[in-house]
């Protein structure tokens, strides 16, 4: 590619030219179908050109054509390691437009989900994040664990990862009989599984030296690129919509925030762990308080809600979802639109990877922990 | 160094443990009773005849339209033996298209269509996707002698009179 001409060369000073690598959108650690343009100088990266779209699937104007109860299957599949979360949001945005009351024990049952839900999201982030350092290992142990959640929505949702289970109005049916049971037995193992992955992989050298100090991110930058969850938490500024503004029954709880001080990838991963164990303490007190009564408040199948428009915002693994709603009294909504967490985070990819080698690239965009399903919708 | 060997340790404490995994096309691990795998269509054991009418309420709400239904009227209506007036003639499922949601189930009002254990989707052939009536009601037959499944209505019924009786 470069033409180095013999006369430079023995002069003693090599002529360097600048090169451009493709990275994806076919490549494993790209988590996705994302690609990137880098220019490089050496092992220097001196320009970046994200490219995102190519897991466009038009879920926002497929929106416009399904009837309420249809979109919650399209919202399922947008960000889809944290499938109940999104169903969540959705369905809360209905609930708000028709003002519809949501039974206690639904509320519960929610809560409990998409807080499994989230520790099951930074799971599969520990064990994608430890590949990308280079470390194989941990990722059998954050499946491991990871595969027992998967087992009790399985359990409880009748699906894996697809659920459907979030339904307007409350949840699809009540929970197993031994439900209360395994999720205790449960929530002992992954603290279990949790501190064990976590000796296995955070505190090691190794792993230190690739991610600490790699990609830092000033708060004051965070915030202006629009970055929310533990992507913005991890530069040290406690943002939490289940704080901030406190939706479904999360003010009932007594949980907290973890922040990073740097805001290096090593922050935004360890912030991650640390939620993993917040969840698992939220699961605890909602099992404990848990009341009886029914899960869903009866609705028709197709609804009609009222003119309006509605916004929610929802606390997501990857960051603040945002759900905006259109409605002309139709059956189906005149406009859905979303705002992703992980596409707001990856904006601030270009700024993360100046100046950084090549090599850290990876880890960089992998402690951001997009999911592309929902950058492209 | 000393956070290397710390875990190491955890390595090596693994190695003595049992394997988690399962060796998958020749050990399955168990389902649970709440699965939803394809969906299938129920077989009325009294009148020999299927529950499912043809009604096509699936087919419209289904979201990725992978089914289609036809009606028919039903022959054991004339002879008396059935309550039910119309029957299904044809229906088809591509399975490959199925997103297993259970929108399908929610809105039968027939009992008709369940959501199986079923989930194996390689096939032989390219088309073996594709279920036609027959090959649903095979598998609801197989689904109905493993889980002992009744219709939603019979069942309520029957708790009622043996409240009742209680």
């Amino acid at each position: 590619m470069v033409d180095v001409s013999v006369e430079s060369q023995s002069e003693g000073q090599l002529d360097t030219v600048q090169m451009l690598v493709n990275m994806g959108p076919q490549h494993p650690s790209t988590h996705g179908v994302f690609r990137m343009v880098l220019m490089v100088d050496g092992e220097r990266i001196v320009d970046v050109e994200p490219h995102i779209g190519y897991l466009h699937r038009g879920s926002e104007k497929l929106c416009e054509g399904e009837i309420y109860a249809q979109i919650v299957t399209l919202f399922d599949r947008l960000d889809y390691i944290s499938n109940l979360n999104n169903e969540m949001a959705f369905c809360r945005a209905v609930e708000k437009l028709m003002s519809l009351e949501v039974p206690e024990r639904a509320e519960y049952v929610r809560v409990i989900l998409c807080e499994l839900n989230r520790v099951a999201s930074h799971l599969l982030f520990f064990g994608t994040f430890g590949i990308d350092a280079g470390a194989m290992t941990p990722i059998m142990y954050a499946f491991r664990d990871r595969e027992k959640i998967q087992s009790m929505f399985e359990a409880v949702t009748g699906a894996r990862m697809m659920h459907n289970y979030i339904r307007i109005g409350g949840v699809k049916n009540d929970v197993p009989d031994d439900f209360r049971q395994r999720m205790t037995a449960l929530i002992g193992e992954l603290r279990q599984g949790i501190d064990e992955a976590d000796r296995l992989l955070s505190f090691g050298e190794i792993f230190l030296a690739r991610s600490k100090g790699i990609g830092v991110i000033a708060p004051e930058r965070a915030i202006a690129y629009g970055a929310s969850g533990p992507t913005l938490r991890a530069s040290g500024v406690p943002m939490d919509v289940r704080k901030d503004a406190p939706y479904s029954i999360y003010d009932r709880f007594d949980f907290g925030i973890p922040i990073g001080e740097k805001g290096d990838s090593w922050d935004r991963f360890y912030v991650r762990v640390e939620e993993m164990r917040q969840s698992l303490s939220i699961i605890e007190q909602a099992l404990r308080d848990m009341p009886e009564g029914p899960t869903i408040t009866p609705t028709r199948l197709v609804l009609r809600p009222p003119q309006g428009e509605v916004y929610v915002r929802g606390e997501n693994p990857r960051g603040e979802i945002g759900v905006y709603l259109v409605s002309n009294g139709a059956d189906r909504p005149y406009r859905v639109k979303v705002r992703p967490p992980s596409f707001c985070n990856l904006m601030a990819i270009r700024e993360l990877l100046l100046n950084t080698y090549v090599a850290d690239a990876v880890v960089i965009l992998g402690s951001l922990d997009i999911v592309l399903g929902e950058v492209d919708r | 160094m000393l956070g290397n060997l710390k875990g190491l340790l955890v390595t090596f404490a693994t190695m003595i443990r049992k394997p988690v995994t399962y060796q998958y096309p020749k050990e399955h691990k168990p389902i649970e009773d709440r699965y939803m795998g394809f969906p299938v269509l129920m077989w009325d054991e009294k009148v020999e005849e299927p529950y499912c009418t043809g009604c096509m309420v699936c087919v419209r709400y289904c979201p990725t339209q992978c089914m289609t239904a036809v009606m028919k009227d039903n022959p054991l209506h004339a002879d008396g033996k059935s309550s039910r007036r119309k029957i299904v003639d044809t229906f088809e499922i591509n399975l490959g298209r199925c997103i297993v949601c259970g929108i399908c189930v929610d809105v039968c009002n027939f009992d008709a269509i369940e959501m199986s254990h079923e989930h194996e989707l390689s096939k032989y052939a390219r088309n073996d996707n594709r279920s036609d009536l027959g090959r649903l009601l095979e598998m609801g037959w197989a689904y109905q002698q493993e889980t002992g499944w009744r219709p939603a209505k019979e069942k309520a019924a029957e708790e009622a009179t043996a409240e009742a009786e209680n």
